[in-house]
């Protein structure tokens, strides 16, 4: 379909069925009745099998008409996708909808304290008892744990294989007794993320995911997801300020629950848009050695968003060669992040000392130089993103690997 | 604006980048660099004379291709590749930029032809080659139009049958035709870093001279800008030469039973490279889609030159580290794309220099 075709037959559904009066979860069962919840997911499932860049033209329209869209910021996009991608007929026919109607919020149960860039190696135990699965382990990183229903949760089922082999991915219903998320307190004050604990935590053969042994495969699928940024879809979704209206109080209030997590996230990516702004204000703009730093940050973001949309272009343009944007376009955000931040210190001097109301930018400053570590570490470390591009791209050897064989075998942390 | 390069400008880059592969192989390189003047005729004469790579940035009206900083660019990036030896730079990218933005009409058509097809040897005599603002600070014009005074580096001016010269007269600078040879010139070729790229000290005494045009502060600073446009492709044509060859270097040399590649130490080291080389280059191919467009940012020349000589000198740095020992050697030709990239990194401002006049363009002087 065309984007005008598309257009009217979005425009006309609308009006014939959005109301500002009724219930958010009604509203969002009707929107799934109609097709407009996921286009881009297939007819049998409440879609219309359209592209990305068909279903942006309908979430255009959404915007322009103030309409609430299904549930889609958080962790539950990555659920959605995945289970989509991975699950069987019935696992779609009980959690696909209750996610699009935000009835469900969901978590991601991947990390663990002992296993960090080497997920594989992770050690959470599932084992398959009296008709169940039983879990016992610790997972780290969940973001939304402490109120989420359920999570995606991957562990190991077989020690006698290579680590690969050996893991299972499970839909784990989070409200029950063996499973306790405890937040955790960040560098920065922030409490973003949840450690959780699973002690004889149960789960029904049923919520077995992709079949036993077959986790690492459906994990690299949400991950795939998760570097698409499916995690957190916050500007497609949020309406342009306070509308009148029930259903917008349901939805600011599902808005700030789900985005609450993420309120820092511009200050770890260094706010180059401060830069300047600061540094004209403080008169730093007339000192020479803050202005080559500024000059360097300058060239540094520019050239970095002009190699991204480049590459962006060859990719759609059907290139064979091999570009992986997101490993370059991850490791320029943190030299970007260094970078601004270290300007941001040159230029408030001794005032980076302090933080809080009376701090410059009303203490944002000061969270962009206790955040900017974080860029360099979440959603793989640096120097995994540099393993990624020398030995993909450069076809650099693979080296030494000490984790070979059973897993039971391979030294782990205690 | 064009994002990305056209199906005929890719083509012209795969026809030079064969041609030079061909012509310009590291023996000739090594060849030429040992010689006094610097490059092989007949090389310069199929290059120039019969495919036109001198030309492609003049407009068709001069007998060139008609291209712009684009093209230019696209032969620069590869002449950098293989570190051609020639006048390629001082006489289409230098003589024939000045030409283009400042000379008369009725001059540019006696003397642009000449330079766009190879058969005049053409180059620009700045009396600075730090930046525009210390243009015109020796070179000056005496009675009768005749030119004074000293430019302590002209690139390639030893072979130069035309000198187009920035002198300073009493209605501001202009640009002035000198011919090689002409009486009271004297070019005294100069001892280099960079053998590839001959640089002489040319002094003026009473030089019978020809203005041919204006040089206003704003024609000076456009000029500036595609030269070290081109001068930023030239660059990432080099870093990206030695950037593959020390890949390639990593993955075949063994120590301690492994191929050096496989450790962490080298690989982090190249995917850093690859990050600067990347954005470097990005900045570059913007800078001339820029002034081709007359569009962005007013600094992009800067950015460009700026982030392919760091650029540049990282990959120097890296392809002589990486390989060890056997890097520091005569023999082994890395050092020449070194102390290539080290010349070009100081050719026309440092990038200080150029961060600084990104910052005087964004928000004034400091």
């Amino acid at each position: 379909m065309t984007p005008d075709q598309i257009r009217r037959e979005v425009s006309a559904w609308l009006d014939a069925n959005w109301r500002v009066d009724r219930p958010l979860v009604e509203w969002r069962n009707i929107l799934l009745e109609g097709g407009w919840a996921a286009p881009h997911w297939p007819e049998e499932w409440y879609g219309r099998g359209f592209t990305l860049d068909e279903t942006a033209v309908v979430a255009e329209v959404f915007r322009e008409k103030d309409v609430v869209p299904a549930a889609q910021v958080g962790p539950r996009g990555l659920a959605s996708e995945t289970i989509l991608a991975c699950g069987s007929d019935d696992q779609k026919g009980r959690f696909l909808r209750p996610i699009l109607t935000g009835e469900h919020t969901w978590c991601q149960l991947f990390s663990e304290p002992g296993s960090g860039s080497d997920l594989a190696g992770l050690s959470t135990r599932a084992e398959f008892k009296d008709g169940k699965w039983i879990v016992n382990g610790q997972k780290v990183w969940n973001t939304s744990a402490h109120h989420a229903d359920f999570g995606l949760l991957v562990a190991r089922t077989d020690w006698d294989v290579p680590k690969h082999q050996g893991i299972s991915y499970f839909l784990l219903d989070m409200r029950q007794p063996g499973v306790e998320a405890r937040p955790l307190r960040q560098m920065n004050g922030h409490q973003s993320f949840n450690e959780v604990f699973m002690t004889n935590a149960e789960v029904p053969p049923e919520d077995l995911i992709g079949g036993e042994g077959n986790g690492w495969h459906v994990a690299k699928t949400t991950l795939s997801f998760e570097r698409r940024g499916f995690s957190r879809r916050v500007r497609g979704s949020s309406l342009d300020g306070p509308k009148q209206g029930p259903i917008y109080a349901e939805y600011e209030e599902e808005l700030r629950i789900a985005t609450e997590p993420y309120t820092w996230y511009p200050q770890r990516e260094g706010r180059v848009d401060l830069v300047l702004p600061r540094a004209r204000e403080t008169g730093a703009i007339n000192d020479p050695a803050t202005r080559q730093e500024i000059a360097k940050l300058i060239c540094l973001y520019t050239g970095a968003r002009l190699a991204s949309d480049s590459a962006e272009a060859r990719r759609k343009a059907g290139t064979t060669e091999i570009i992986p944007a997101g490993s370059i376009g991850k490791l320029a955000a943190s030299v970007i992040a260094r970078q601004a931040s270290y300007v941001h210190t040159m230029i408030s001097g001794a005032d980076a000392m302090l933080s809080g109301p009376d701090s410059a930018a009303d203490g944002i400053i000061a969270e962009v130089l206790v955040s900017v570590p974080a860029i360099s570490i979440a959603g793989g470390t640096d120097e995994i993103q540099r393993n990624i591009i020398s030995e993909r791209v450069l076809g650099m050897p693979k080296g030494y690997r000490a984790d070979q064989g059973p897993f039971r075998d391979i030294k782990r942390n205690a | 604006m064009q994002t990305e390069f056209s199906k005929e400008q890719n083509l012209l880059r795969d026809v030079v980048s064969r041609a030079l592969r061909d012509k310009s192989p590291a023996t000739a390189v090594r060849e030429q660099m040992a010689s006094d003047r610097g490059y092989d005729e007949a090389v310069w004469q199929e290059l120039c004379g019969d495919a036109g790579l001198a030309g492609v940035h003049v407009p068709e009206a001069y007998d060139g291709a008609g291209g712009g900083a684009v093209e230019l660019g696209i032969v620069a990036e590869e002449m950098g590749r293989t570190l051609f030896c020639g006048p390629w730079f001082a006489s289409a990218v230098m003589a024939g930029t000045a030409l283009l933005e400042a000379a008369n009409e009725s001059d540019r058509q006696p003397l642009l032809p000449g330079v766009a097809d190879g058969s005049t040897i053409a180059t620009l005599v700045l009396d600075d080659l730090n930046g525009p603002a210390g243009v015109g600070s020796s070179i000056r014009v005496v009675e009768d139009g005749k030119l004074s005074g000293t430019a302590a580096m002209a690139v390639d001016a030893h072979v130069a049958d035309l000198l187009l010269v920035v002198a300073r007269g009493v209605g501001g600078l202009g640009l002035h035709a000198v011919q090689g040879g002409a009486s009271g010139l004297m070019v005294e070729p100069l001892q280099v870093v960079d053998p590839t790229r001959k640089l002489s000290r040319v002094a003026f005494t009473d030089v019978p001279a020809r203005r041919v045009g204006d040089v206003t502060r704003e024609a000076l600073s456009r000029i500036w800008d595609r030269i070290c446009s081109a001068l930023a492709h030239e660059m990432i044509g080099g870093a990206q030469h030695l950037f593959e060859t020390t890949v390639n270097y990593t993955k075949e040399r063994y120590q301690f039973g492994r191929p050096i590649g496989s450790f962490q130490a080298l690989k982090h080291r190249c995917a850093d490279l690859l990050l600067e080389i990347e954005i470097a280059r990005a900045l570059t191919h913007h800078s001339a889609r820029c002034l081709d467009a007359g569009e962005g940012e007013p600094y992009v020349a800067s950015m460009a030159k700026a982030a392919a000589a760091d650029a540049y000198m990282s990959a120097a740095r890296a392809g002589i580290q990486l390989r060890g020992g056997i890097g520091f050697t005569w023999e082994n030709d890395t050092h020449l794309w070194f102390k290539r990239a080290k010349a070009s990194e100081v050719l026309f401002g440092t990038p200080a220099i150029h961060r600084e006049r990104m910052m005087t363009m964004l928000e004034g002087a400091a």
